[in-house]
């Protein structure tokens, strides 16, 4: 066991990726153009995107290095409805219990841990491995998914992988990485009433771009990221990778250190102090460079929700899709293509607009706080008629949390699902789908063509603003309801 | 540092004609949707290329794939940011399974690049007048040939214009040389092992009492 306290050794100020970086690199280029070798301290694993890294094992006759460094858990195919137990998804849908069968055998054989179907902590990986104190600052973590950049919001490195890479990490706990580049996203003024972490992120996604970070890592930094708590946070850096960066992160605090104290992987006692000590060093230094800045001003913000294809194209929800006249000429086949796939016109509002389904969940939007915000606008009212809602939390131990304070009667009483937790509408691999053409509002993090169902149309937005829909019947604005 | 695998991914000179995709920000879920993510192998995914774009009409042309006249090429070129979104590897796997060997881009995501580059899918980043040429050239003229030459960094466009390209270095020399990089992190063992005697391993995930 140890957290070991280290100085950088070169009296430059350091941002927080490099003192990670640094950390865990456990070979530096041998020569101009090779990669490094990074050391990965938490590998999480899920149902869809290992199993060809373990066939690849087994090809080549390799063992796991390090199973206490890997957590596995089922989330993306598991269904969601309290219904369907594992042998009625074997009938429903034998390839996705044929890979959660499979999960559950190289799991065994390699002696991973593995949070299956009925383990009270299983649920989506974004949200276990903070909830169990997994997600430590200063680590190196990675997955086979692109939203590991939510562990960032610890002061880790944290970024998604291929199936080719975990099978590196499964076989040598490393990976070959080239060194990415650093971004500041710094955020000055406080969040109005009704506007929060979702808010924010989507408005960084948009003043920056869909492809605005890539080839960085961004570090989120100013008052209006350090105000918030840390499922805000995670919100944030969740949706990193929606503006191409590959992670995001947060430099560690009080905030973070509160959280994490008494979670079942944080060490106590003696060891809490040390890694304490350790994790408060990690925060960027003064005077740190970073090789872009961006600077926000997040007072004006907001509540937001996207009109397009991609998460870049949020909008106020008392606001209007942009004029074609306000698109560049080359972007406007995207434009008028988005626009036909949507169903929407050049310059329309979107409030008022009549939803078909809304979605709360995903490793966006599905913690405690999340549900107790939508809780909150459906006390005492109903799902409009015609609006199917569905709640689905992001673990097993959320859901636990949020019954114990009387959230699902809240939900069930409005007329809206209350749902086993996992990935669901999210991707819609499991039967949570939309039919095509019907318009969902969503807490998720991806509005792309069909992701929540072939021919569905997708709007984000905050847990807020979603429930807000939810009792309306169409896009509204939540602080009407507030 | 040299083991070299004989089933590695190799490339060094494709020439090939050119379907064009001319749209912006292709995110993974269009190149494979996620119902064809069930499967445990990383063959047959061709089969779910761009499934919810097939049979569609896009400005009055069918969906490129589904043109006869770009039935044979074994080169995609694309729109800014493609393969966005998740990092599915299947997306990779996918395009390859169905036939292309490149992707010509102004700008590629960075998981994507990663993945297909492991892959033997070669990424090409050309500036945005070349691709458009590109483009518009395959609409015109689509049997129209480029040749991407991985060793030279070369591509060489219908009208004979030489653009040079920038590769990674390393999966350069993995595709040209067929090194291989699981071999090359397993040759580094010894260096993991004095960076894992260093940096005492905090806690054990297998303590969760999880199955
Ligand atoms: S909730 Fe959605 S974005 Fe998050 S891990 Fe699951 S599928 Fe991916």
């Amino acid at each position: 066991m140890g957290y070991p306290v280290t100085s950088n050794g070169t009296g430059q100020p350091q941002t927080l990726f490099e003192k990670i970086w640094r950390r865990h690199e456990v070979v530096a280029p041998e020569e101009p153009g090779l990669p490094s070798i990074l050391y990965v301290d938490l590998h999480l694993v899920h149902e869809v995107t290992s199993p060809q890294a373990f066939a690849e094992l087994e090809q080549r006759s390799l063992s796991v290095r390090r199973p206490g460094r890997t957590l596995a858990t089922m989330d993306h195919s598991t269904p969601t409805d309290p219904e369907v137990g594992w042998e009625r998804l074997r009938v429903l849908d034998p390839a996705a219990a044929g890979q959660l069968d499979q999960l559950v055998e190289s799991c065994w054989r390699h002696g991973v841990p593995l949070l299956a179907l009925g383990d009270s902590r299983r649920g989506i990986v974004h949200v276990v491995g903070p909830e169990l104190g997994a997600t430590q600052p200063g680590s190196v973590i990675v997955c086979g998914d692109s939203h590991t950049s939510t562990h960032g919001a610890f002061g880790a490195l944290a970024f998604g992988i291929g199936t080719t890479e975990v099978g590196h990490v499964l076989a040598t706990q490393c990976l070959l990485q080239r060194k990415p580049k650093t971004m500041e996203v710094h955020v000055r003024g406080s969040l109005a009433d009704g506007v929060g972490a979702k808010d924010l992120i989507l408005g960084i996604i948009a003043a920056i771009g869909v492809d605005g970070g890539t080839g960085h890592v961004i570090e989120y930094t100013g008052e209006t990221v350090r105000s918030l708590d840390m499922e805000g946070r995670m919100t944030v850096c969740n949706m990193s990778i929606e503006a191409g960066a590959r992670a995001g992160m947060i430099s560690p605090d009080d905030v973070t250190l509160s959280y994490l104290r008494d979670r079942p992987f944080v060490p106590t006692g003696s060891e809490w102090t040390r890694a304490e000590a350790d994790w408060r060093s990690l925060a960027t230094d003064d005077g740190a460079s970073f090789d872009r800045r961006v600077e926000l001003e997040a007072s004006s913000l907001e509540p937001m929700i996207t009109w397009g294809v991609h998460p870049g194209t949020a909008v106020p929800v008392s606001g209007r899709i942009p004029q074609l006249e306000d698109v560049a000429t080359p972007q406007r086949p995207n434009f008028e293509k988005a626009l036909r796939y949507m169903g929407f016109q050049a310059g329309e509002e979107l409030r008022g607009r009549q939803v078909d389904v809304v979605f709360v969940g995903s490793c966006t939007n599905s913690r405690l706080s999340d549900l107790e915000t939508a809780a909150q606008v459906m006390e005492g009212r109903r799902v409009a008629p015609g609006v199917r809602m569905l709640v689905v939390p992001g673990s097993q131990q959320v859901k636990a949390a949020a019954e114990a304070e009387g959230l699902d009667q809240v939900f069930l009483a409005a007329g809206a699902e209350w749902r086993e937790a996992g990935c669901s509408m999210c991707l819609a691999m499991n039967d949570d789908r939309l039919r095509p053409g019907q318009l969902a509002v969503s807490t998720s993090n991806r509005n792309f063509e069909g992701r929540q169902g072939p021919g569905g149309r997708t709007l984000l937005a905050s847990p807020l603003t979603a429930a807000a829909a939810a009792v309306a019947g169409h896009v509204t604005d939540p602080r009407e309801l507030m | 540092m040299t083991r070299h695998d004989s089933t590695a991914p190799r490339f060094t000179v494709l020439e090939s004609s050119v379907a064009p995709l001319p749209f912006d920000h292709v995110d993974t879920d269009q190149i494979i949707p996620a119902q064809f993510l069930k499967t445990t192998v990383r063959e047959g995914l061709g089969r779910g290329l761009f499934d919810s774009w097939r049979g569609q009409t896009h400005g009055g042309e069918p969906f490129v794939l589904d043109d006869p006249r770009f039935e044979s090429a074994q080169i995609l070129v694309a729109g800014e940011n493609f393969g966005c979104g998740s990092s599915r590897e299947h997306a990779p796997w996918a395009l390859l399974d169905y036939g292309f060997r490149a992707v010509v881009s102004t700008r590629f995501a960075d998981i994507f690049r990663s993945n297909a580059l492991r892959n033997g899918l070669l990424t090409v980043q050309v500036p945005g007048s070349v691709q458009e040429g590109l483009m518009s050239r395959a609409f015109e003229s689509p049997g129209a040939l480029v040749r991407i030459d991985l060793e030279r960094q070369v591509l060489t466009t219908p009208w004979g214009e030489e653009v040079e390209f920038e590769v990674d270095a390393f999966a350069r020399r993995c595709l040209l040389e067929g090194l291989d990089p699981m071999g090359y992190l397993l040759a580094h063992q010894p260096q993991i092992e004095e960076w894992e005697a260093a940096n005492p391993q905090p806690f054990d995930t297998r303590e969760c009492g999880a199955a």
